[in-house]
């Protein structure tokens, strides 16, 4: 059962194989044996989980079952819970226990999934390694003195080691494609606007959005299936139809499935810069793509270099703005000792939020300040402008386009925090996808040096997921990449 | 660009993150390594191109005026640091 997609769990579970109970039990149970060494959950709710899982085997045994109902899953600590613990990884919500649920928690309540707990992430979702948890930084179930990737790293590390078959992210700038990539599991990052942005703790609103992880493409489709559509509480929602985005599944496996498909590969995502490694397993993957039929065409992103910069003052602008609410007034930590209102403000926010917090509200609090606005805020929505127009114009020579999800493997804990540029380098090629808005999906694709995960990702235009997701889909019927289990979880 | 320590104090003041002389300093060396990586922006020609302030150039929805969210002021106010009669209490602003 560990091991078994969400068709077999839902199979076992009508079947009456094995009760959401059961199922939850054996899950929660392997969070307490594994997760000392992985830290991959805040907070692990047992008696919440039996108690919806209850509600599902009712649901079940009166035939009322939806597809999730009574599957185990998990929410990163960014989405608000309601009686729950709701962090964010800061010291700044240590205290918080949310009084509503964001809209993809009441979504997978609906549908009877059942919670086990709060994934660990970096702060605010600000971060690529998972260090910047003010509750320790979640580790690689591959080699555990390695980072799990960010910001979304213990919802990444607990589907790897099937501490959860599946779990929920959020991806401003790579926060679900890279940690993905670097635990061996498949995440997908929808369009902008595809999930509720409601009661998901907003760090740089023009950029965040909600996505799944999953052992395979397959369980992604059914979770961000449950997860997304119009939300009017969301003003960036978009409306339209709700999609199943596993709807190109299902049609039989092919020799050649996917015969018409033209991968474009960007000579930018080729460059300097990628490891050896990760530029092997990545070939080797299109050779495997090639095979199933589709074609490769270069394409060029000319601008994909001025992501990095344009994205490190977008979002901490918005960042600056949207983290102003933490002032200790409403909710949240307040400072013991203050003299008056403006050091209550300072002083509640200097002990609340940690180093990497302060550095992006800083540097977006003086991109947005007076005389520096049209040289920073406008210059970089400007270049986000190019850089979608750049997608656009490769989009229109190919279907979908492919390259590494991240330069690197998994690097050491450690290695890189104390050098936020460095760190900020480690995302070249999921930025971009973010300022213009595009679905992108990482999956396993082979190892690098050391055993450990090297990501696929493949980026696809607006409302492309279900293209995106069968891809990935028809190249894991042909590999078993995404099969591989790290030892720790066996 | 070199943010100067002043600078530093000023923007950390808008901001209304109190900092130590010693942080403020450690924190100075890391926003000027941000900044000069921000700085490659400058040298792009962008003149003629319209800001992209979101991906979907979506106008923004209006829905009917009339109230939509309940009343839980009790739920919302119980996981505030303090409270009183239904009112949020901070420090005397006005003597």
């Amino acid at each position: 059962m560990i091991n078994a997609s969400l068709t077999e769990l839902r199979a076992a579970l009508d079947a009456g194989k094995i009760s959401s109970v059961e199922l939850a039990t054996l899950f929660l149970d392997r969070i307490e044996r594994l997760d000392p060494a992985l830290n991959a959950f805040i907070t692990v709710d047992r008696d919440g989980a039996l108690e919806t899982a209850r509600a599902a085997d009712a649901r079940i045994a009166a035939g009322d079952a939806g597809p999730l109902t009574g599957i185990p899953l998990a929410h990163k600590d960014v989405f608000c819970t309601e009686g729950v613990l709701t962090t964010c990884g800061s010291k700044m919500l240590a205290n918080f226990v949310s009084p509503y649920d964001a809209h993809v928690v009441s979504l997978l309540k609906a549908a009877g999934a059942v919670s086990l707990g709060k994934t660990n992430m970096d702060e605010f979702a600000m971060g690529s390694s998972n260090e910047n948890s003010h509750f320790g930084p979640a580790k690689n179930p591959w080699d555990t003195t390695r980072i799990p990737g960010g910001s979304s790293g213990g919802s990444a590390a607990a589907v790897a080691a099937r501490l959860v078959p599946v779990a929920t992210g959020t991806d401003t700038g790579g926060s679900v494609r890279q940690p993905a990539a670097l635990t061996g599991v498949t995440g997908i990052k929808p369009t902008y606007g595809v999930v509720s942005r409601y009661g998901m703790i907003a760090y740089a609103s023009s950029l965040d959005q909600g996505g799944a992880f999953g052992a395979s493409a397959a369980d992604c489709a059914q979770l961000l299936t449950a997860m997304a559509g119009f939300d009017p509480r969301d003003s960036t929602s978009i409306e339209r139809p709700a999609e199943d985005y596993s709807r190109e599944l299902a049609a039989p496996a092919a020799a050649r499935p996917l015969a018409g498909l033209r991968i474009g590969l960007p000579k930018e995502f080729f460059g300097a810069g990628m490891a050896d490694d990760v530029r092997a397993a990545v070939e080797a993957a299109l050779d495997g793509y090639r095979a199933l039929g589709a074609t490769t065409v270069d394409v060029s992103l000319p601008n994909a270099q001025l992501a990095i910069p344009a994205y490190y003052v977008i979002a901490p602008a918005e960042a600056s703005s949207n983290l102003s609410r933490f002032d200790g007034v409403r909710y949240g930590h307040r400072a013991a000792d203050y003299r008056d209102l403006a050091e209550m403000y300072s002083k509640s926010r200097a002990e609340g939020f940690g180093a990497e917090v302060k550095r992006r509200i800083l540097v977006g609090t003086y991109v947005l300040s007076h005389g520096y606005y049209d040289a920073y805020y406008l210059q970089a929505q400007k270049l986000r402008r190019l850089i979608a127009q750049d997608f656009q114009a490769a989009l229109a020579d190919c279907d979908v386009i492919a390259g590494p999800t991240s330069p690197t493997t998994a690097w050491a804990i450690g290695e890189k925090s104390d050098d936020p540029v460095q760190m900020y380098l480690s995302d070249i090629y999921t930025i971009a996808v973010n300022l213009a808005g595009l679905p992108g999906l990482s999956h396993p694709c082979g190892f690098g040096a050391g055993e450990l995960p090297v990501g696929l990702q493949l980026v696809g235009d607006y409302f492309s997921e279900a293209r995106l997701l069968n891809a990935a889909h028809r190249f894991q019927q042909a590999s078993d990449w995404h099969l591989r289990r790290p030892a720790l979880a066996a | 660009m070199s943010l100067s320590i002043e600078q530093v104090r000023r923007i950390a003041t808008l901001a209304r993150i109190e900092l130590s002389d010693a942080e403020a300093e450690a924190t100075r060396g890391k926003l000027n390594g941000i900044f000069g990586l921000i700085e490659q922006m400058q040298a792009v020609d962008t003149a003629g191109v319209e800001p992209m302030s979101h991906p979907q150039d979506v106008a923004q929805r209006l829905r009917p005026d009339v109230a939509t969210e309940p009343d839980r002021r009790e739920a919302f106010q119980r996981i505030a640091p303090q409270t009183e009669a239904g009112l949020y209490l901070v420090p005397k602003v006005i003597e």
